[in-house]
């Protein structure tokens, strides 16, 4: 049957549930067949912020994991949403990118529209407030920074936009592992060297703590009309050295058969 | 939260009862992680694995081998779940012991290996959660590897791969031992330096992508003149 062409009806907010009968139906079969569906990639993740005298400080490790396998070893989990403004995200990578290049988006605008740079309470209140519509299925845990007209802040927002005001944040697979180090170390009005010192340390606990979380370590640095992405900060494991040479000399992937095809193409 | 167990096998919503409380399942088993990987030469075997025991997203031990050594000329590697590792390799050290003391002679590789097959299966209905890979010499003195499944079915192999990273390395092994899937390329037999800088190689490529394997690589080589162990730095991420 050819699709009919229908006038679109508007989705009044949130998602859709009309496939997901069909959907159990299908996963049914496949796991008949003795296949799984495909899963969502998850970012495993450690991130962190913290407050210090001058700003924020954010740090986040670069592996992104499809179950137990590594499939990006340096990937970017600092996003942008302000020129004053940036996010780590981690859960589900393509909910977390999605959602703060949404954010960014219309925050640029609105800050057009105000005549003002954006303020990060903006910015978690619009992110909140999306997540809250979608009922956790957005599978995004921010860590938001960035300082404003008021001042230094750091929230942390939960898949069910929940959020929270803090000085220091952990999210993530290995937040424990972070969360660990800040409650050893972290005190108020620290300066920019030891703040940083100290998130790239609850990083690099998460890193070799944490299955899910490894690579490197970046680092962002926010000040009033300053901001420093450090991308990497930190190259905490390299890849070993092979000793062997592993190079195909010409004609490994030899043919043995050979086709030749004359297309004829009129022009 | 709508999920696919909410649905049938004919597509309608399941009637929704209370049924009572839920009693949450005890498993007896874990996972415990880990790679190991056996080669077998002209007059030489090779043992390796990491040292990483993980549980979850957890390290418990970056120093946990998974070779064991069993006589002279014989070394299994065991991973998957610790707990059933560390039974099953001392049941085999006592029943080695047994042997020697009835029949006044070690038990060869090929004996050995035919023993784990049938302890093994003695436990088909409750098994032991271990992938085993036997290496060591045969009574010419030649190389050989044994790889077991976790209920006992077993065979002498070249080479072979086998825990949490066995499917990234198989194919490795495939085509550098094997000669498999490359045209016009002179087959060499393999020597113990190659040999030993090819399971370097691929143990640093399987730290990069699997996360259960990492901080330290183990090799123990089996010649006529006894068992030598190198330990090889990996990732610790």
């Amino acid at each position: 049957i050819m699709a009919t062409v229908s006038v679109c009806q508007y989705h009044r907010g949130g998602f859709s549930f009309e496939n997901c009968k069909r959907n159990a139906l299908l996963e049914a079969d496949i796991n008949k067949l003795g296949f799984s569906s495909p899963a969502a990639r998850k970012t495993g993740t450690t991130i962190c912020g913290v407050v210090y005298k001058d700003g924020v400080v954010l740090g986040a490790d670069t592996r992104a994991t499809e179950g137990m396998v590594v499939a990006d070893k340096n990937c970017s989990k600092i996003h942008y949403i302000s020129p004053n403004v940036y996010c780590c995200g981690a859960g589900t990578a393509a909910d977390t990118e999605m959602t703060t290049q949404i954010i960014s988006s219309n925050l640029e605008l609105h800050s057009l529209s105000t005549g003002r740079l954006p303020r990060v309470a903006t910015a978690n209140r619009m992110l909140k407030q999306m997540l809250f519509r979608y009922q956790g299925y957005i599978g995004a845990a921010l860590v938001l920074g960035g300082v404003d007209s008021t001042g230094p802040q750091l929230y942390s927002i939960y898949p069910h936009g929940s959020t929270d005001k803090l000085p220091y944040v952990t999210m993530g697979s290995g937040s424990l592992a972070a969360m660990a180090v800040f409650e050893d170390r972290y005190r108020p009005n620290m300066e920019e060297e030891e703040a940083k010192r100290l998130v790239r340390d609850a990083i690099a606990a998460g890193i070799f703590n944490d299955l899910g979380s490894g690579s490197n370590i970046d680092l962002c640095v926010i000040t009033k009309g300053k901001v420093d992405y450090l991308r990497p900060h930190d190259v905490a494991n390299k890849k070993g050295v092979r000793t062997g040479n592993y190079r195909y000399k010409h004609g490994t992937t030899d043919d043995t058969t050979h086709h030749t095809l004359t297309c004829f193409f009129p022009l | 939260m709508i999920s696919a167990r909410a649905y049938g096998d004919n597509g309608k919503m399941k009637e929704y009862h209370y049924t009572g409380p839920v009693e949450h399942k005890f498993s007896p088993y874990a996972f415990n992680g880990g790679t190991v990987l056996a080669v077998a030469g002209e007059d030489f075997a090779l043992v390796a694995s990491d040292t990483r025991l993980s549980e979850g997203y957890s390290i418990h031990s970056r120093d946990s081998p998974k070779c064991y050594k069993l006589t002279d000329t014989t070394v299994i590697g065991c991973s998957g779940f610790h707990g059933d590792c560390l039974t099953l390799t001392k049941i085999i050290e006592a029943r080695l012991k047994m042997y020697k003391h009835s029949n006044n002679k070690s038990m060869t590789s090929g004996a050995i290996a035919a023993m784990l097959s049938t302890i093994l299966y003695g436990k088909r209905f409750f098994p032991y959660y271990v992938y085993n890979i036997i290496g060591g010499l045969d009574e010419e003195g030649r190389g050989a590897v044994y790889s077991f499944d976790p209920v006992g079915s077993y065979q002498r192999d070249t080479y072979k791969a086998g825990g949490s990273a066995s499917a990234m390395l198989q194919p490795l092994l495939d085509n550098q031992i094997g000669f498999k899937n490359m045209e016009n390329v002179e087959q060499l037999p393999l020597t113990l330096e190659k040999a030993v800088q090819l399971v370097k190689d691929v143990f640093i490529s399987a730290a990069e992508r699997d996360v259960y394997t990492g901080d330290a690589l183990k090799i123990c080589i089996i010649t006529k003149e006894g068992i030598r162990e190198e330990i090889v730095p990996l990732r610790k991420d």
